[in-house]
Parts: C-alpha cells; sequence; structure tokens
C-alpha cells in the first residue's frame, strides 16, 4: 500500500470518528471578524488576535467575567508589601496544561518556572524565544513594564515573588492583561529541541477552558474543552467562524450558523433589538471620543478659547446622527462605570451665543482652523468624517472657519503626535480598567513637556501631581479621590473636549446563557451555555 | 505550436520584473508603514519605531531592499508576511485553492448560461426574448456586488433556508482537514456522509454573486459576435446549402463567434482571480483577493508583492491557455509562423 493510501484512510478513519464525535457533542460558534496574527497574547495588540487565543490561556490574574475588577486566577492569591514594591504571587496547585496538537504532552503541572519564562521572554533580550516570530511585545513594554519590574524570582515551585522599582498601584490591572498571559516553559523546550520554536506562536498550550485544535486562515478556529482548574466548560467544542462582514454575521445568526456575534452593524441594531431569537446584550463600552484642541497653538492655548469651541459644539445631535443612540454624552475622560468617576462635573453647555462672547472677549476674531477627522472606524467614534461635518457646521455659526483635514490611519495618528493639528479627533479604549490607564493620556513628563500620548498638548502641572501621586498610592479611597480632583481639573482647564462613551452591543441567540459582555470588548467563553 | 509556446513565456519574462519593480514601488509610495499600520490610538516613540523598522530591514535603501527581494524571488523565496510570519508561498497556496474553485464555478455558472442565452439572443434579433435578455444581462452588469450578495443571503439563506448563509463547510457537523484545499475534492476525500452536497450548497450563492457580471459580459459579447458571423458568406453559404439552422449555428457560427467569448472568459478569469474581494468578504470565503486588501491595509509588503506576483503567474498561465484553446476551437489558427 502507498503512503498516499496509508494517509487517506488515516485521515478517512480520523474523519468519521470526528463526524461521530461531533454528531453528539454540544458546539458553540462564535462569529468573529478576522484572522488572527498568531496565537500568543503577548505579541498582539488587536481584539481579534487577542480573542483567538484567549480560550487557551490564563494569566495569574483575570479580570472577573463582564467586569473591570481583577480576581485570581491562576496566582490563586497574591499580596502586596507595606512600601508596594514587593509582590508575592501564590500559584494554584495541579494546574494542568493542555497536550498540544503537534505531539507535545506535558509532564509536570503549572509552576513558578512557567511564570517566569512567561515575563522574561517580553523582557529580556537574550531569553531564548525574544525574537521569535519577530518578538515585539508592544503592550508590555506600553505598560511601563520594562521600567517598572526590577525582578521576578522564585523562593519554592509555587511562590513568585515580582519586585517593583516604584510604587504601583494599577500593576495587578495590569497584570490581568492579555499581554500577561502565562505559557508552558515545557512547550517552549520541547519545540526548540524539535527545531520549530515558530509552532510556539502558532499552536497554543495553555491552561485555559478550552484547548486548540485546528486554525484555517481566514476561515475557521476550533477548540475543545478541557477539564482543567477552572472546570469544564459547558460546551464541548468552541468554533470561531471567521466572517468578515458584520451583515452577513447577523445574517449567520438568524440562520443559527453561529450563536454569538461580534460587532453588529450599527444599521441592523432595531432589527435585532426586536428579532425574536435574538438577544441584544448590551454594556457601557469602556472608551472616550474626544476632540483634541491643540493648546500649543494659538489661539487654543487660551483656555477661554477652548471653552468657546466646547461650547459651539452640538454634542447632543452627533450623539444622535453618529452614534445613532448608541452612545453616551462625555463630561468626563472616564466612562461612568469606572471606579472614581465624578458624577458632580457640570458639562459644558451648548450655547452658540455664549461662545461667541467668549471668542469675543478673547481676542479672537474671524478664525480659521483645520479639523482633523480619523479615517477609521474606531468604538469610540463610528464615524469621524461625518461629525467632523457637523462640528465644521457647528463652528461656522460661531464665525470659526475650520477646514476639514484627514491623512491615512498610522499617518494621521504620526501627525497628531506630533502636535501638526489644531483640532482634531482621537479616542481611547481602555486596557485594564484603572483609572490610570485613561488619564495618563492628558499626562506630561517632569518637565511639564506632554507626553508622547497627549495630542491635546496640555500640561497642567498639579493634574501631573496628583496622577503620580494615584499611581503610587494602594489605598482605593484616596485614589478616587485624587482622581475626581483631576476630573474637575481636566474639566475646568478644558485639556479636550469629551464627546461621547460608545455603546458595546454584542448580540447572541437566544438559545445562549451565560455569556457577559466585556467592557474591554473581550469575548470569553469559559461559562457560556447552549440550549440544544 | 512549442516554439509559440517558449516565445510567449519568454515574453513574460520582461512583465514580471516590471511588474515586481512596480508592486514594489507603488506600496512604498503610499503613506504608513507596517510598524505604523499595527499601532492605532496607542502611538510609538520615533526611537522603538525606528528600531522595529530596522528588525524588519526596511531602513536600508529602496534599491538595496528591491536587489534583496529580487535575489529571492529568483531562488523562488517570496519572503515572510510580516503580521503572521508565515511565509508568503506558503499562505498563498493555503488560500488561492479557494479562490480558485469558486472561480471555476462562476466562471462554468456564467459561461453556461452566459452562451447559449447569447445565441438565442442573436438567432432572435430584436424580438422580445432578444431584448429582456439584453436588459438583463445591462442590469445583471451594473449590479453592485455587494448589495447583489447581501439580497440573495437574505432571501435564498434567511427567509427560504435553501443555502448556508457563508463559509465553505458546515462547521458543527464536518470537520476535515484541507488536503487539496478545493472544499468539493476535500468534502469527498473526508468520506463524511453529505459533506460533499454540504460544500455544493456552500458554493452556490457565492458563485452566482462571482459570476453575476461575467455571466452579462459573456452574454452580451456571444450575442454580437454570434450577429456578427451570421453576417458572413460562409454562413449564407452553408445556409443556402439548406442546412437546419441548428446546425448553421451550432456548427458554422458559433465556433467561429466563440474566439472573442473566450477571450473574454480569459481576461475575466484574470479579474476574478484576484478581484474577488466583495465576494470572498460577503460569504467569508477565504481567498487571495480578501488577504491581498488586509496586505495592504496591515503594509504586509511581501505578502502583497509576493500574493500580486503569484496572482500574475497565474493570469498569465489562463491566457496563455486561452491562446492554446483558439487552436482548439479553430485549427485555421495557426502558431508559430
Amino acid at each position: 500500500m502507498t503512503s498516499r493510501n496509508l494517509l487517506r484512510i488515516a485521515l478517512l478513519a480520523s474523519s468519521v470518528l470526528v463526524a461521530a464525535t461531533a454528531a453528539n457533542a454540544k458546539s458553540l460558534v462564535y462569529c468573529s471578524e478576522g484572522s488572527p496574527e498568531n496565537f500568543s497574547p503577548s505579541m498582539n495588540t488587536t481584539g481579534t488576535s487577542l480573542d483567538a487565543a484567549r480560550p487557551v490561556y490564563n494569566k495569574l490574574v483575570q479580570f472577573e467575567p463582564g467586569s473591570t475588577t481583577p480576581m485570581p486566577a491562576l496566582a490563586e492569591s497574591y499580596t502586596a508589601s507595606a512600601d508596594g514594591l514587593t509582590i508575592t504571587f501564590k500559584l494554584r496547585a495541579g494546574v494542568k496544561f493542555h497536550s498540544g496538537v503537534n505531539g507535545f504532552t506535558p509532564t509536570r503541572d503549572l509552576n513558578a518556572d512557567d511564570v517566569i519564562w512567561s515575563f522574561e521572554r517580553m523582557w529580556k533580550a537574550e531569553h531564548p524565544y525574544a525574537k521569535v516570530s519577530g518578538g515585539a511585545y508592544d503592550y508590555f513594554n506600553d505598560m511601563g513594564m520594562p521600567d517598572l519590574l526590577d525582578s521576578i524570582t522564585k523562593t519554592d515551585d509555587l511562590t513568585v515573588v515580582m519586585k517593583l522599582k516604584e510604587p504601583n498601584a494599577p500593576i495587578i490591572a495590569n497584570l490581568a492583561m492579555d499581554f500577561a498571559t502565562i505559557h508552558s516553559a515545557e512547550y517552549a523546550d520541547f519545540l526548540m529541541k524539535k527545531g520549530t520554536p515558530e509552532q510556539f506562536d502558532q499552536i497554543p498550550v495553555g491552561t485555559g477552558s478550552f484547548s486548540f485544535v485546528d486554525y484555517q486562515k481566514d476561515a475557521v478556529i476550533r477548540f475543545k474543552a478541557f477539564d482543567g482548574w477552572a472546570g469544564k466548560p459547558k460546551v464541548d467544542d468552541l468554533i470561531y467562524a471567521i466572517t468578515p462582514d458584520p451583515t452577513a454575521r447577523y445574517a449567520k445568526l438568524k440562520a443559527n450558523e453561529c450563536q454569538v456575534m461580534i460587532a453588529p452593524n450599527p444599521a441592523d441594531l432595531d432589527a435585532m433589538s426586536k428579532d425574536a431569537d435574538v438577544n441584544l446584550l448590551t454594556q457601557a463600552g469602556l472608551n472616550i471620543g474626544y476632540l483634541s484642541m491643540n493648546a500649543q497653538k494659538p489661539p487654543f492655548d487660551k483656555p477661554e478659547v477652548r471653552k468657546a469651541i466646547a461650547m459651539a459644539i452640538d454634542r447632543d445631535a452627533i450623539l444622535k446622527e453618529v452614534y445613532q443612540g448608541a452612545g453616551q454624552k462625555a463630561k468626563n475622560p472616564i466612562p461612568p462605570t469606572m471606579w472614581s468617576y465624578d458624577d458632580a462635573t457640570v458639562d459644558h453647555e451648548y450655547n452658540p451665543e455664549k461662545a461667541k462672547e467668549l471668542l469675543a472677549a478673547a481676542g479672537v476674531k474671524d478664525l480659521a482652523t483645520d479639523l482633523w477627522w480619523m479615517p477609521v472606524q474606531r468604538p469610540y467614534n463610528p464615524n469621524a468624517k461625518r461629525m467632523a461635518e457637523m462640528m465644521q457646521a457647528d463652528l461656522a455659526k460661531v464665525g470659526i472657519t475650520a477646514t476639514l483635514v484627514s491623512y491615512e490611519w498610522g499617518e494621521y495618528r504620526k501627525r497628531l503626535q506630533a502636535g501638526e493639528h489644531q483640532l482634531g479627533l482621537l479616542g481611547w479604549t481602555g486596557d485594564n480598567g484603572d483609572p490610570d490607564n485613561f488619564f495618563f493620556l492628558a499626562g506630561c513628563d517632569k518637565d511639564g513637556k506632554p507626553a508622547g500620548q497627549n495630542i491635546s498638548k496640555w500640561c497642567d502641572a498639579k493634574f501631573n501631581e496628583l496622577m503620580l501621586k494615584a499611581r503610587s498610592s494602594t489605598d482605593a479611597a484616596e485614589r478616587t479621590k485624587l482622581y475626581q480632583e483631576m476630573q474637575k481639573l481636566h474639566h475646568d482647564g478644558v485639556a479636550w473636549l469629551n464627546i461621547a462613551h460608545s455603546t458595546v452591543f454584542e448580540p447572541t441567540r437566544k438559545s445562549v446563557s451565560g455569556y457577559k459582555v466585556s467592557p474591554f470588548g473581550a469575548h470569553e467563553f469559559q461559562n457560556v451555555d447552549v440550549a440544544e | 505550436m512549442f516554439r509559440f509556446l517558449l516565445k510567449r513565456l519568454a515574453l513574460t519574462i520582461p512583465t514580471f520584473l516590471a511588474l515586481m519593480f512596480i508592486t514594489f514601488v507603488m506600496i512604498r509610495l503610499v503613506p504608513g508603514d507596517p510598524v505604523e499600520a499595527r499601532r492605532g490610538e496607542r502611538g510609538i516613540s520615533p526611537e522603538r519605531h525606528a528600531e522595529l523598522l530596522h528588525e524588519m530591514g526596511l531602513d536600508q535603501p529602496v534599491w538595496k531592499q528591491f536587489l534583496d527581494y529580487a535575489g529571492g524571488i529568483v531562488q523562488g523565496d517570496f519572503g515572510t508576511s510580516i503580521v503572521s510570519k508565515t511565509p508568503i508561498l506558503k499562505e498563498f497556496l493555503t488560500l488561492f485553492p479557494a479562490t480558485l474553485e469558486l472561480t471555476i464555478c462562476a466562471m462554468l455558472f456564467a459561461a453556461l448560461i452566459g452562451i447559449p442565452a447569447g445565441v438565442f439572443a442573436a438567432a432572435r434579433r430584436g424580438g422580445l426574448y432578444d431584448q429582456t435578455l439584453m436588459g438583463v444581462a445591462l442590469t445583471g452588469y451594473s449590479m453592485p456586488i455587494f448589495w447583489w450578495g447581501l439580497i440573495l443571503i437574505l432571501v435564498m439563506s434567511n427567509t427560504l433556508g435553501l443555502t448556508p448563509v457563508s463559509g465553505r463547510v458546515d462547521l458543527i457537523k464536518f470537520y476535515y482537514q484541507p488536503v487539496t484545499g478545493f472544499a468539493l475534492i476535500d468534502s469527498i476525500l473526508s468520506g463524511q456522509k453529505g459533506a460533499f452536497w454540504d460544500a455544493v450548497r456552500h458554493l452556490i450563492l457565492p458563485s452566482i454573486v462571482l459570476g453575476t457580471v461575467p455571466l452579462a459580459v459573456i452574454a452580451r459579447m456571444t450575442r454580437s459576435s454570434m450577429l456578427e458571423v451570421l453576417e458572413e458568406d460562409y454562413v449564407r453559404t452553408a445556409r443556402a446549402k439548406g442546412l437546419s439552422t441548428r446546425r448553421v449555428i451550432g456548427l458554422h457560427a458559433l465556433r467561429n463567434a466563440l474566439i472573442p467569448v473566450i477571450t473574454s472568459i480569459g481576461l475575466q478569469v484574470g479579474t476574478l482571480l484576484a478581484g474577488a474581494v466583495l465576494t470572498e468578504t460577503i460569504f467569508s470565503w477565504p481567498g487571495v483577493g480578501k488577504w491581498l486588501i488586509e496586505s495592504i491595509g496591515r503594509r504586509d509588503y511581501p505578502a502583497l508583492q509576493g500574493g500580486i506576483m503569484l496572482i500574475a503567474a497565474c493570469v498569465i498561465i489562463v491566457n496563455l491557455a486561452v491562446d492554446m484553446l483558439y487552436g482548439l476551437i479553430n485549427p485555421r489558427i495557426r502558431y508559430g509562423k
């Protein structure tokens, strides 16, 4: 018998076996929107890639499903020293890793070596896997981890000690982010010895509720239930049907070809809310869309001019037209669902007459400005061009001529960062639920120079002082007070014009239970069940 | 014939070189770069940006990058995707069978309906059938593909439940590994009962949508080409000899009338191979068109360059095959002289 025939018979047998299993298994199909770049969250920044790896992995701490609160995961507990410089993680005992579809079989449970391995890959250039698959660890660097970490060591197999260079309150929230996923060091060694280290990022092996089965680019990702430390999930097979078009996703949901879908088309929301087969779940998005007014460019260096712009723009009309009601007018830079939100802030009123008076008082006449709009649709701004057009019309009413400007997305952001604009639209989606992850956007360095992400170039010494103080405090009540004070400074100084926090929608079939919408836009299926 | 083939193949070399150069330069003229493209509002410091560009070799002078790239191509190395870190050839070969399968089915759909429709229209020139058919063909030609695809899904899948919405396989009922990459063949190889029919059902809507414009083009072209041929002396002679209309049209006129139609089919296949983006997007079809468009967005230079070169190779092969077909259809066309 030729080897080709043998292969054919083996394939046939395995297919029959799979088909037989499939008939009895409970499957959940999730209509995702694209293919992942790879399956290692430490290297990815897009929601699509992070979602694709999430079923397989765990972190030391994880966000409670549907919330921004970190809770113990692979670490069953953690304690911080009084000076906030040492965090000790006690790992769970008996945590099993999956077997890989490439022949890997774990011989030991999770231990401290896996934790150290996972962080050092992102941190130490000499780590054997540091350069595998390109090795750009964006989130690890963006969250300032290299500057923050002093050492990560183990005291025994189940105890990891993380020493910091300075106290940092958001660190636990950072560690609940996907980049801090814990990998198997044993699997990495196995692949290195086999001479195929790149498989590490393509065939994931973790401790999560689902083990990886198969991935076919632009078509499907398959996982199967894993009875691990968190218990067996309620469905046997988890299938990601890669469906890039939102209307086709909804059609698939209607036809029961998938039971959960990502990112509905705003135009379909009304039909979905009336659809007898669909549950349209909502959650306030952890985001902010704002109008940056470059405080380094006259006349926007004057707070009263920025205030006039804020009063000239009819944000209620924008909410209605651009967000089609799926958003909430923003008066603070952090969304209302976030702890420390200050509801006492009195928003800038829409008053074109008053805006004109403010401009006149500031000596501004016949002002011509640019107004930049993003060339992409983002969760916090579904249609930046339309928004800019509406703003342009509003500004014209108070005698300001605004010229619309846009660039290719990468170029756009780079130029905003360089402060080339006068007025520009941008926004932010939170990473970890900590207010610091929003306030840093208006932060400046010690010399009073705007930090890289501060595109409005607004620098307020008091604001910065409070931000650093809040970052190093571990007292939640004190931090809340500090952040509320910062919201007042942000508002009074008109650091930027807050526009809206958009609402996140997740349609599921009525047969689905236990699904919770994540404020981060993450998709998690551990507790999800589907009625047959 | 052999000399003709060799000559044609030799002529493709400058085409390839020009294409390689143009794609290489064009993609670099587009603002942004692969590092910027993946950063979004998060931004990046100029130092880190430079470091990452250096790691990708994109800080080298463009002429050096081009020579390195061209050197790789000569050795059959199309490079590695910046995004997925997978060799381009491997990525292309994973996705291409899906595009090819869809293109073949769409063209079969278009030709099997378009050619007879065009012949009938020519035979009944000026009649109600002719006018209706040409009206429908014009509508088909100007049909917005996205709208047409979604309407078909709503009617055929959601309302009537006749076809699946999208994808290539019922993901819950069937699971088989791609062996050839062609769903129709793999479903048979899987041995799973009902898998082949399932694959056929998944092909129906995307084939109709992708085949609609070519169908209109083929029908119109067949009609006009047929009308022209029917005026020829030899057709008149055949008629005068007392041959039946069916014989005159089927044997004498159609073979000659088909030559421009086949040229047009060849050109359409070339367009469909790279241009099925909308159909692939609506029907979640894992093909090369969508992959190329995404590569532009991500500034994945190697994927884009390699993908275009490989598709160009396919288009050239198709056109060569079309030229060969002329001889089969009409032996009076000779090669090599």
